[in-house]
């Protein structure tokens, strides 16, 4: 009895493996890979996540990100089209199946993971709240903004978070929401609020881009609520989704095996036996995601690790300088822990 | 049967009903399918959950525990406050704009022409982010512009002294709007004995009596307070007194001159089509200029006007929407919100778009029911 269930099992399992990738593969997949392009959808005007600069090439993280994942599924970084999206348009982009992928600094909640049919795949930037104001006002702490009138984006985590804080404090605010980044800058910047709040790389973004001069603010220590923020994709389809998520680890990975894109195909020639199956050369990573064998190889060469995305997009080599505090890899005390590649 | 015309056309309108409400049918059953298949919650229950956010200026009491639905009553009220006075404000712009065009004066004409043309061509988006710049650049209330004691200018609002005791200037307003009332009333009344008789009676003093002395003593028998706030800074904020935020004042501008525009070239547009046969008819019966406009060019241009008035107004409350660009917390802006911290999209916006068509059905409506009124009155 048990040996026939062990037989079973066996044949299934060799069934399973022998079995080709592609028939597996989704809806969502199927139509990228017959389309030929990977359609991403991402905001363009956050510095460090996607701008648009002034060549018309968008640039920052998300983009990378993009990039990365449309390297894994088509071999080439620039099959990629963006779409650009704001924070009220992005999810239904998504679900309408308007774009394959949101890569627009989207954080990661329980609600909208669960009821908006959408799934968030891996933490690509670790964000939180923090709140800017004129270094004249000689504010230290939030806890004395009592009364303050508070510039605010309109349905992101930020107008929660803002309510929360100075609720429980006992405090009172006036908030000002604009919906558009660049109109609540200017409100902001001509001192229309006493603070602004939002994620503490959106504040540093529009303290290096749109302030007169970027040593008149101060972005408080004190930052508030979670912002994991990574690609968004749609249920249905479950390769996809691991084919992002393993994008954005093999960017992380990458990094920690100190692979760069200038040295990937040195590291080609390396002794250590994990380095090889990473980069393809041995083992079938890629067969068992539905990708070429190369795939990571191709995609740190094109695209960069996670650290020279970061460099360029939020850290010394952008406007900026952005330290990595969290989003250091976990060997240098950060958050970014990618699974084991086996 | 098949060749009776009767027949035909009631079967004829059978078949199409059932097209269309076949394909609604369809479409909402397809949308469900839809919704159910990818795991989007739906419904409208959400509406009784805590909103979780705070709302700047709000003419309802609300705070971020109340449920959404509360959240939405402040936005709607929001857009009929910055709608209601900037229609009109639109119309007595508009109107006078329409009068200095109208002049024989080259300057006065002039400047009407200009305000048309510079306010009708240029996109209103522009116009309210415009005036939302230019507000925003005012002193700041620690400095603030003071032209008469007590008001107070600055980039965080318009600040005006405010009565002590509200609750009796409530009173008086009542009363005001109740003379008001009962003096166009008497107009009425006494423009009938006018028709009846003949004879002219001045009746403009009872009317002055009339909306003067009920407020005046209103306000003398709750006590005749006198006692006045003056806005004061205090901290962060300003503290006391009636306050016009930035982004009221850049819509209502926004909303009210771009549609003045608008309403200047119906009003002339309006009196041009009374003919001159009609004033040459009117001078040779020996009535004054003022006579001339007042019984005799306004009743026959008003019919002209208010059709096409109405739809300006209708499009000014569903342009309020651009209050979102600026700031302003009226229904586009809270939806957006709504929409983004609920999760529930689609049943957000076609709350909202339900509202702005109320709205602007309402709007019409009223404007209908007058336009009945100035209507030529066939007997």
């Amino acid at each position: 009895m048990i040996g026939r269930l062990l037989l079973g099992v066996a044949a299934a399992t060799v069934a399973g493996g022998l079995s080709p990738p592609a028939a597996h593969a989704g809806p969502s997949l199927d139509a990228i890979r017959e389309r030929g392009t990977l359609i991403c959808g991402a905001n363009g005007s956050r510095a460090g996540f996607s701008l648009v600069n002034s060549e018309g090439r968008w640039e920052g993280m998300d983009t990378d990100v993009c990039r990365a994942v449309a390297t894994a599924i088509l071999g080439d970084a620039e099959k990629v089209e963006f779409v650009k999206v704001t924070s009220q348009t992005r999810f239904p982009a998504l679900q309408t199946g308007e774009v394959d992928m949101l890569a627009a600094n989207v954080t990661w909640t329980l609600t909208r993971d669960a009821k908006l049919g959408v799934d968030f795949v891996a933490p690509v930037f670790y964000d939180g709240q923090g709140f800017m104001l004129p270094r004249a006002l000689g504010v230290n702490s939030v806890d004395e903004l009592d009364g303050a009138t508070v510039c605010v984006l309109p349905g992101s985590t930020s107008e929660k978070v803002v309510n929360d804080v100075f609720r429980a404090r006992g405090m009172t605010y006036t908030p000002v929401v604009i919906e558009d980044q660049k109109e609540l800058n200017n409100a902001f910047f001509a001192g229309r609020c006493d603070a602004q709040i939002q994620s503490t790389s959106g504040l540093s973004a529009s303290r290096a881009t749109v302030a007169a001069n970027p040593e008149d603010y101060v972005i408080l220590g004190e930052v508030f609520g979670k912002d994991p923020m990574g690609p968004v994709v749609r249920e249905d389809d479950a390769d996809l989704r691991d084919i992002v998520g393993w994008s954005v680890y093999a960017l992380q990975q990458a990094e920690e095996f100190g692979i760069t894109s200038a040295n990937v195909e040195e590291m080609a020639q390396s002794e250590d036996p994990e380095i090889l199956t990473f980069l393809g050369a041995t083992g079938d990573l890629g067969e068992a995601l539905g990708l070429s064998p190369d795939w990571a190889s191709t995609m740190i060469q094109t695209v960069g690790n996670y650290g020279e995305i970061y460099a360029r997009s939020f850290g010394e080599q952008s406007p900026l300088q952005l330290e990595r505090g969290l989003n250091a890899l976990w060997t240098d005390g950060g958050l970014h822990y990618p699974p084991p590649f086996k | 049967m098949l060749y009776n015309k009767a027949w035909r056309a009631i079967a004829y309108q059978l078949l199409a009903m059932t097209l269309v409400i076949g394909t609604g049918v369809y479409v909402v059953l397809n949308l469900q399918d839809a919704l159910a298949a990818r795991n989007i919650a739906t419904g409208f229950g959400f509406l009784l959950q805590p909103a979780g956010f705070a709302i700047g200026e709000t003419l309802l009491p609300f705070n971020s525990t109340d449920a959404f639905w509360r959240a939405y009553a402040v936005g709607i009220t929001n857009t009929l406050f910055v709608s209601a006075l900037a229609i009109v404000g639109a119309t007595v712009v508009g109107v006078a704009v329409a009068f200095m065009r109208l002049s024989r004066n080259p300057l006065l004409s002039g400047v009407g022409r200009a305000y048309v043309e510079g306010f009708r061509n240029t996109p209103q988006l522009v116009q309210v982010i415009f005036w939302y710049a230019l507000v925003t650049r005012l002193p700041h209330p620690r400095n603030p512009f003071v032209p008469v004691e007590g008001v107070l200018v600055s980039n965080r609002g318009l600040y005006l002294p405010a009565p002590a005791e509200q609750g009796a200037w409530f009173w008086a307003l009542i009363a005001a709007c109740l003379g008001l009332l009962l003096a166009l009333a008497y107009l009425r009344h006494g423009e009938r004995r006018r028709h009846e008789t003949g004879r002219v009676r001045r009746l403009w003093p009872g009317m002055v009596l009339l909306v003067l002395v009920p407020p005046l003593l209103a306000w003398w028998l709750v006590g005749a307070p006198t006692a006045w706030v003056r806005p004061e800074l205090q901290g962060f904020r300003v503290v006391g007194g009636f306050v016009f935020s930035p982004e009221f004042i850049a819509l209502f501008l926004g909303l009210s001159l771009y549609i003045a525009a608008f309403i200047a070239e119906i009003v002339r547009a309006g009196l041009n089509a009374v003919s001159q046969g009609q004033r040459e008819a009117a001078r040779a019966l020996g009535l004054k200029a003022w006579q001339i406009q007042r019984l005799v060019v306004v009743p026959q241009a008003l019919r002209v006007i208010v059709p096409p008035a109405t739809a300006q107004y209708v499009s000014l409350v569903k342009n309020s929407s651009l209050g979102v660009a600026i700031g302003y917390p009226e229904l586009f802006n809270v939806n957006n919100t709504i929409l983004t911290l609920s999760g529930h999209v689609l049943e957000a916006i076609a709350i909202m778009m339900a509202v702005y068509l109320s709205i602007s059905l309402a709007v019409s409506a009223m404007m209908n029911a007058y336009n009945r009124s100035v209507q030529v009155q066939e007997r």
